[in-house]
């Protein structure tokens, strides 16, 4: 659905992108975390082209958009919502006037235009505040205003700037329950940037993690986890230092594995240390595991197969 | 002088303070608006940046706004001929008000558009909406408190401006004061001249403050 590749930007000496290729698939979730100063912001602003890239293309929906034309590129625009951390409202419009205002832009008429105003705040849950201001809104609020705004013009892509990042830890959840269910109930491509580890956690199927302007990994969550020395899975999912005939193994899918090969290689197993939580709805992690007993080198093998097996005995 | 001899010579002068500001008013938000969104506009970080245009426009107005009224007014005058056939009178005197109180404005409109959050910009232009849409719908309504409060100096200047423009025949308030207040030693009438000056522009400033807080929504 996003697909650029080999992004540079400098702004004079500072190199903001330096060769960025990202893929993000339909219908996906993806997070790119960095440290503020990663080239985030640069990198999202590039995929609609806010920002022209010094080097790279940029393709979205099928679409090549680093060789439109301003007016094909502003009728492509129409289709890549934007969310921003600061919320970026019209002070000047009502709720409802804001969430009209792509719909404007577009030409949308009057009757359609209100019709859809209506859908997309029931869709945010904010119906009840169509004639409110901004700023008689809470930050919450005014987010999932933005986020009814940026999916009024039915946008097949989602992009989203610290969407949370000014908000408090319930409300970051709230709008990040918001996302996520938007992208099963839509299908909604999202790109998010964060620097926020939580909400890779909370929302993402995939993730990337940037640092001076490149990615440094990327690729499904799963996928990182079971990836040994993998920089996201570690940040993501910290475990304490590797010990003697202990071994690291990732979650996987299979949610009776463990279970089962302690019956089947006849092994003891016995959890060190773990970090696992949900991720988008499922559990994932690592674990740290002492597995003893007449078939252990088996049970190991088992999991090398797999590619479950993250760090052996260290 | 009683006040019947007063009152009438005050109706006339009120009414030609009113007829200068506000033909002058009006002419100076026709040009002094889109000077203003130009001067934003054609900024290094603005909406359609264009920086030799910029500085020809920044030295135009600096060199309005420079000028002494007094002087501009005289300095002007063929350009009045040409426009109004006349130099003299209250017509007459709307041509340098509006010359002016134009750079003077479009200052002040180019602050207000300054004011309005470099992120609304970048999320319309994000939505795919093009600069006159942008300038039509996101900056001039968004900017509209900060326009109205600069319109409201404009036409508090453009009052005091006035008081000048017997030099050139236009009457009104000022005028008034300086004939008989100063000039015939009519010291009551003098007074009351100030008062009604000051009558008029705090109720020009409280009616624009009133309607640029009503407009504001933030
Ligand atoms: N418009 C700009 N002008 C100059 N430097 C910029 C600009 N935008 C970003 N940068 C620089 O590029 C680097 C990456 O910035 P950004 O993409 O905003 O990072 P992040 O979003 O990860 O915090 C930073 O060093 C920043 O100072
Ligand atoms: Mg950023």
């Amino acid at each position: 659905m996003i697909t650029v590749s080999g992004l540079r930007k400098a702004y004079g000496d500072v190199v903001a992108l330096d060769g960025v290729d990202l893929h993000v698939g339909k219908g996906e979730v993806f997070g790119v975390l960095g440290r503020s100063g990663a080239g985030k912001s640069t990198l999202l602003r590039c995929v609609n082209l806010l920002e022209r890239p010094d080097e790279g293309v940029v393709n979205v929906d099928g679409r090549e958009l680093t060789a439109l034309g301003a007016a094909d590129l502003r009728r492509a625009r129409q289709r890549i919502g934007m969310i921003h951390q600061h919320f970026a409202l019209l002070s000047s419009r009502t709720v409802a006037g804001n969430v009209a205002f792509p719909l404007e832009v577009m030409g949308v008429g009057r009757a359609a235009r209100a019709r859809r105003v209506a859908e997309m705040l029931d869709l945010v849950g904010l119906a009840d505040r169509a004639g409110a201001y901004p700023a008689q809104l809470s930050g919450g609020q005014k987010q999932r205003v933005g986020i009814a705004r940026a999916l009024a013009a039915e946008p097949s892509v989602l992009l989203s700037d610290e969407a949370t990042s000014a908000l408090d830890p319930a409300t970051t959840q709230s709008i990040l329950a918001l996302l996520r269910r938007l992208n099963r109930e839509l299908g909604l491509t999202i790109l998010l940037i964060t620097h926020e580890m939580d909400v890779i956690k909370a929302v993402c199927d995939s993730a990337a993690i940037m640092s001076d302007g490149r990615i440094a990994e990327a690729g499904p969550i799963p996928e990182l986890l079971a990836t040994p020395g993998s920089r996201l899975a570690a940040e993501l999912f910290p475990l304490p230092p590797a010990e003697p005939g202990a071994v690291t193994v990732a979650l996987g899918t299979d949610p009776t594995l463990l279970s089962r090969l302690a019956r089947t290689r006849d092994v003891d197993v016995a959890v060190a240390a773990g970090a696992v939580e949900q991720v988008a709805g499922v559990p994932a992690g690592r674990l740290r595991l002492r597995i003893t007993g007449a078939g252990a080198a088996a049970a190991l093998a088992e999991l090398r197969g797999r590619g479950l097996l993250v760090e052996e005995d260290a | 002088m009683t006040w019947s001899e007063m009152s009438p010579l005050l109706w006339e002068a009120t009414g030609q303070t009113a007829v200068m500001v506000g033909w002058s008013t009006l002419f100076t938000v026709l040009f002094g608006l889109p000077l203003g969104v130009c001067l934003a506009g054609t900024d290094r970080g603005g909406l359609f940046p264009a920086p030799a245009v910029r500085r020809v426009l920044g030295l135009v107005v600096n060199v309005g706004r420079s000028l002494p009224f007094i002087v501009l007014m005289i300095a002007v005058i063929p350009v009045t001929r040409v426009l109004t056939g006349t130099t003299i009178g209250t017509a007459a005197a709307v041509v340098p008000l509006t010359i002016g109180a134009v750079p003077f404005f479009a200052r002040l409109v180019e602050t207000a558009l300054r004011e309005v959050g470099r992120d609304v910009v970048q999320a319309a232009e994000a939505m795919g909406a093009g600069r006159v849409t942008i300038v039509a719908r996101v900056l001039l309504p968004e900017a509209l408190p900060g326009l109205v409060a600069g319109l409201t100096v404009t036409v508090v200047t453009l009052i005091s401006y006035s008081a000048m423009a017997g030099v050139i025949g236009g009457g009104g308030l000022g005028d008034l004061a300086v004939r008989y207040g100063y000039q015939r030693f009519e010291t009551t009438l003098m007074v009351v001249t100030v008062v009604v000056l000051v009558v008029v522009v705090q109720l020009a400033q409280t009616l624009g403050d009133a309607v640029a807080r009503r407009l504001s929504h933030r």
